[in-house]
């Protein structure tokens, strides 16, 4: 098990205090691709924040690796580079006045050497898909927003972790700037098999990209399972005001006016051939259009 | 006369540099709903900010109700007819109670302040916030700001508002909420709309769509018009919405299917 959270209650102390989250119980394996869902206040951020310890929990612990990551023996330090954390506008937080010092801040803190510090610059910027010549002497705010946000994330792989959270990472791209985000995720997961954490309030790209979808409302996980056993479970994610994905939708409308189909599909080319199969079977019991 | 016209805009930000618009001729008019849709520095921002006088353009004319904007004395009028609504709600809201945040631009009008009331409520009313009016902002969903933000722009008894991707921090439950109330303003208060927006699915909702790329505007039409050139809407670095997506490529497989934008439709035309 990689990560494991226990007993979680996190309250946040203000006057009238909130419960962020109320008996949260999880555990993450190496290599999975989870995708997080739910509303503004369900708990979201504060659960990806106590995954690298920038929150520690009111109750309960959090282990990475079987260790105690908010116990005495275990330095976060350690823990923060390992788990990296990309949060909402990561822009916002972009300070420097090059973009290969911004990228570098997080190695020259880890203390690595002069040279090993431009490799993982280098590295990082490639991955985000940005030339390393071209870009790396260039003031980050005189870029455009897509590729400010490309920066701020190449300063999170610049520390090379092993699990990357990234909270509404696709917020205000445009359409192009979104698709070639979910690129560099689908290759961070599948090729160099880092462990991805996404939260997104697009049900289509958590649909597509997560092994694991869990859904949160009001500090619990009340949700969880494989995109095709969530998104099935069509009342309960009403009852949640969560709406499906537009695929999914047309499956399920389609099957309740008694087209045969599958609807635990969220590709548009196997939706389309699932469409097209249900049609012509339907076709050969009757004349024209079935339904 | 529209209620907007440019003609042969352009813009720079800084002389030299390329311009953010190149030549812009658009008319809107009273009653519309137009979707704005581009890529990330096509100009769909600069583009809204020459509505409401934040920016006038180096060359070429805007006209609001055929006031200029060029001229400085008219820029208190057109700012009272076209409403501004941004995409962080919380950069827009300045009172520490909802009620007074409405009130803000009927006050600086120097109203009576039993008009202002009646006009803070009226506006509260439309929005769906009605009862919220002793709630400080910062407690409210983003979607509920949102709507606070453009009930301080019904209170000023507008035209015309112009939001620019006023969804893009919110949730799935703050986006409907928003983009019904600029629905229904637009149905049945006659507001013109100009929606800003990256999501297509959003553009749908308008009567005409207006494709931004490099500072011009490449093609309007409605919705359907827009989402069949696929070619253009590749090219203009956007997408189709994911039913006009599943649509064409059943349509590629020699299914003979009309025009649809909506699932309901979609589905309705396969059986």
């Amino acid at each position: 098990m990689l990560i494991e959270l226990k007993d979680i209650r996190h309250i946040y102390q203000l006057d009238d205090p909130v419960v962020a989250l109320d008996g949260v119980n999880l555990e993450i394996e190496r290599g999975e691709f989870l995708g997080l869902i739910g509303h503004t206040g369900s708990g979201k951020s504060t659960l990806v924040q106590l995954l690298n310890g920038l929150l520690k929990p009111s109750e309960g612990q959090v282990f990475f690796e079987g260790r105690d990551i908010n116990s005495q023996e275990v330095e976060l330090k350690e823990i923060r580079r390992r788990v990296g954390l990309v949060f909402q506008y990561p822009e916002h937080q972009l300070f420097e006045e090059t973009v290969a010092r911004d990228i570098a801040f997080g190695p020259k803190n880890a203390g690595l050497s002069e040279e090993e510090i431009e490799n993982r610059v280098r590295e990082a910027l490639e991955l985000v898909g940005l030339d390393y010549e071209s870009f790396k002497d260039r003031s980050p705010f005189n870029l455009s927003g897509g590729q400010q946000r490309r920066i701020a994330i190449a300063g999170v792989l610049a520390l090379k972790p092993e699990v990357l959270i990234l909270d509404e990472p696709m917020a205000g791209l445009d359409p192009a700037g979104r698709r070639k985000l979910l690129e560099l995720l689908i290759h961070l997961h599948r090729e160099l098999e880092i462990t991805v954490i996404l939260i997104s309030h697009r049900m289509e790209e958590i649909a597509r990209l997560a092994d694991r979808v869990l859904v949160m409302d009001r500090g619990k996980i009340v949700l969880q399972g494989r995109p095709a056993e969530v998104f099935t479970e069509r009342e309960r994610l009403k009852e949640i005001d969560l709406d499906l994905p537009v695929v999914t939708d047309i499956l399920k409308k389609l099957e309740e006016k008694g087209l045969k189909v599958r609807t635990d599909i969220f590709a548009l080319e196997e939706a389309r051939d699932e469409i097209l199969s249900a049609l012509e079977k339907q076709s050969q019991f009757r004349e024209s259009r079935p339904c | 006369m529209s209620q907007i016209e440019m003609q042969g805009v352009e813009f720079s930000y800084r002389a030299q540099q390329d311009k953010a618009l190149a030549g812009i001729d658009l008319k809107v008019e009273k009653g519309e709903f137009i979707a704005v849709i581009g890529a990330n520095g096509s100009g769909k921002s600069t583009l809204a900010k020459m509505m409401n006088v934040l920016l006038v353009p180096d060359k070429g004319s805007v006209t609001i109700n055929g006031l200029t904007t060029s001229d400085p004395d008219n820029i208190w009028q057109i700012r009272q007819q076209v409403g501004m609504v941004f995409q962080n709600p919380d950069n827009q809201l300045v009172a520490t109670l909802v009620e007074d945040d409405v009130a803000f631009g009927p006050e600086n009008l120097a109203l009576p302040t039993e008009v202002i009331r009646q006009r803070v409520d009226q506006a509260l009313k439309t929005v769906g916030m009605d009862g919220y009016q002793s709630h400080p902002p910062h407690k409210l969903s983003g979607g509920q700001k949102q709507r606070v933000a453009i009930a301080g722009i019904l209170a000023m008894l507008p035209d015309c508002i112009v939001l620019d991707e006023p969804t893009a921090m919110l949730d799935p439950m703050g986006r409907k909420e928003v983009l019904e109330t600029i629905s229904r303003l637009n149905r049945e208060e006659n507001i013109t709309v100009v929606l800003i927006t990256h999501f297509m699915e959003e553009a749908g909702l308008a009567d005409r769509v207006v494709i931004m790329q490099e500072g011009r505007i490449r093609k309007t039409g409605s919705p359907r018009e827009i989402f069949r050139d696929t070619g253009l809407i590749a090219e203009a670095g956007l997408d189709v919405p994911e039913v006009v997506a599943l649509a064409n490529q059943l349509r590629q497989q020699g299914l003979s299917l009309p025009e649809v934008m909506t699932a309901d439709e979609l589905v309705d035309s396969l059986c």
